[in-house]
């Protein structure tokens, strides 16, 4: 075993001999370590990279865990003595859990809502290949949300429904509906017309066919979609910031209050940040396999 | 073949084909046509909320209003220029990351999630964050600066560092998703060209430029096309870590767009903003696509 392996690196290494490069003469043997060398600088690399994307979710929780002093010591302090306060103060006395209870209605009743009217269209929209119908709905992405958001404020405000979760669901599925349609466009093109056909050959109908043979093969299309809807809405400032209030308060604008209000309370905000980030980080691990085709479909042309 | 059985089953195919998706349809006209046409409409119109809240015709007066107003040049400078340096940063940084990650390693899913952070987490919070990061007295990064030897900057209270303090961060966001994206067209590329020119002899250098480039440049194109629609109209990092400031100075289109809109109420000439916005965008996205059919026409010849 441990010859063959040794034979393969002398075979490897003679092969780069061949391709050139490597002066003719110099030691075989140091080619080992030399692979060892540059594997380790490899991984010191990797290590490096990955602290970038993560050192700024180290600084928000470690933020949340410090006390105001500590937060403002120069030097900065990478150690401390964790306090909960921050937490605490946030969850209890900031009324946290309430605003997260309207950021999870308005995402989920967009997300529902999306699911029922898109599911069918994009099936349809998939199966007679009406791709106009497509195109179409990608240009509702580019239109900037303010173009949304002024007629529907006129609108709400006329209707008197401002500070209500009906405003709220309307306005994120500007962006949830149209996305939901075109991942599931993507993934129900990948499904065989004959896959309905025998279904309805067997006596079923439509709808029978569609919920228990079609939906189950496309079930990790539905899951990344639903997913990555949620997470918009959850994220989701703008629409929120001039259509919730005081009753239907999201979490990204109930945050954001946070350095407009009294003087910057850098706990309480690093112990919200956490607190709001924590849902779409945890949901992304869920999806992962299928983020990067549920973020480009619609960018990318059939 | 039986023409009564063809017609039939068309006419049940037609049916279904239209009716759906016409609930989504329905819905998608309500909540996107409508604004957009009512918006379009608005634009021709004064309608100041603020003030005598009546809507009144004006024609074109409000764009030659907008297109009069060294504030609207001033946004639509700050967007060419955070824009640009975004998505230029994004690009080169997450095509050289992909080209890094690329080769097969143990650990592979766990950086790829990690990268997925960032992406994921809520634009508001990692603003906040960030903004405390760029603080002038408590701020870790003139800590760092000043460990280095370096001066104290204002970043965010300057008129000239505040924009290159929101393109690092905008970098920091959103790099990772053009790095997946490439990462992803890496992954699936055949391995037979890269074979046989090794066995010719290429360098490595070579081989990046003259086969690895050219096969990804699709991938590359579209994650920066989804990336500008999305840079040109941002809102959220901007207007949590300075809402525009210091002045006008970090106040891109839409930002502008936005404070016309709901700190004036003055919806008629926000409606207009919007519609240059949206022009904009659109414009900058025929641009890119005819740029990505360019190269693939080259391929195919």
């Amino acid at each position: 075993m441990q010859s063959t392996r040794d034979n393969n690196q002398l075979a490897d290494s003679s092969v780069s001999h061949l391709a050139a490069r490597q002066e003719p003469g110099q030691r075989i043997l140091s080619h080992r370590a030399e692979r060892h060398v540059k594997r380790g600088l490899f991984y010191v690399g990797v290590v490096l990279l990955c602290m970038v994307p993560l050192f700024v979710f180290f600084w928000m929780i470690s933020s949340g865990l410090k006390t105001q002093a500590d937060n403002i010591a120069i030097p900065p302090k990478i150690f401390f003595e964790p306090t909960f306060a921050n937490f605490a103060e946030v969850i209890a006395g900031r009324n946290f859990f309430a605003y997260g209870v309207n950021s999870f209605i308005v995402a989920f009743g967009a997300v529902a809502i999306s699911l029922f009217l898109g599911l069918p269209a994009a099936y349809s929209i998939a199966k007679y290949r009406l791709r106009k119908i497509g195109l179409t709905l990608l240009i509702s992405r580019m239109v900037p949300f303010v173009s949304y958001l002024i007629p529907w404020f006129i609108a709400f405000r006329t209707l008197q429904l401002i500070d209500t979760y009906i405003a709220l669901i309307t306005t994120h599925l500007i962006i949830t509906l149209p996305y939901v349609i075109w991942v599931m466009i993507n993934f129900f093109e990948n499904v065989p017309v004959s896959l309905e056909e025998s279904a309805r050959i067997d006596g079923a109908n439509f709808t029978q066919s569609f919920i228990y043979v079609i939906l189950p093969v496309v079930r990790n299309g539905v899951f990344t979609a639903s997913v990555l809807a949620f997470i918009f809405s959850w994220n989701q400032f703008l629409f929120s910031l001039i259509l919730s209030g005081r009753d239907t308060m999201t979490v990204p604008v109930a945050v954001f209050q946070f350095i407009t209000y009294d003087q910057i309370n850098w706990g309480g905000l690093g112990a919200a940040a956490t607190l709001i980030t924590l849902p779409p980080l945890v949901l992304t691990l869920f999806i992962q396999k299928y983020i990067i085709r549920g973020l480009t479909t619609g960018a990318v042309k059939e | 073949m039986s023409y009564i059985y063809v017609g039939s089953n068309q006419m049940i195919k037609k049916s279904e084909k239209f009716v759906l998706p016409l609930p989504a349809l329905l819905v998608m006209a309500l909540i996107v046509v409508f604004p957009i046409g009512y918006n379009l409409v608005l634009s021709l119109h004064s309608y100041d909320l603020a003030g005598a809240g009546v809507l009144r015709f004006i024609g074109l007066e409000n764009y030659a209003t907008v297109f009069t107003t060294t504030r609207f040049w001033n946004s639509l400078w700050v967007t060419a220029v955070f824009t640009l340096g975004a998505l230029g940063g994004q690009t080169i940084l997450g095509t050289m990351l992909a080209l890094f990650f690329s080769r097969e390693f143990k650990g592979k899913s766990l950086v790829k999630a990690i990268f997925l952070f960032p992406i994921a987490a809520t634009p508001v919070a990692v603003s906040l964050i960030w903004a405390m990061m760029w603080n002038f007295d408590f701020g870790i990064i003139n800590y760092v600066i000043e460990l280095f030897g370096g001066h104290p900057q204002m970043w965010l209270a300057s008129p000239t560092q505040v924009i290159p303090a929101l393109v690092i961060t905008d970098i920091w966001q959103w790099t990772p998703l053009i790095m997946l994206i490439v990462l992803a067209s890496l992954e699936s590329l055949p391995r037979q060209p890269f074979e046989s020119a090794r066995v010719d002899g290429a360098s490595s250098i070579q081989i990046l430029t003259r086969i690895t480039l050219p096969l990804i440049r699709p991938a590359i194109i579209v994650a920066a096309m989804i990336r500008s629609i999305d840079a040109i109209k941002t809102f959220d990092l901007i207007y949590v870590m300075t809402q525009g400031g210091p002045g006008f100075a970090s106040e891109n289109l839409n930002i502008f767009t936005f404070n016309v809109g709901f700190n004036y109420f003055r919806m008629g000439r926000g409606a207009t903003l919007a519609v240059v916005l949206f022009t904009i965008v659109l414009v900058f996205n025929l641009v890119l696509a005819i740029i990505r059919d360019a190269g693939q026409t080259d391929m195919q010849a």
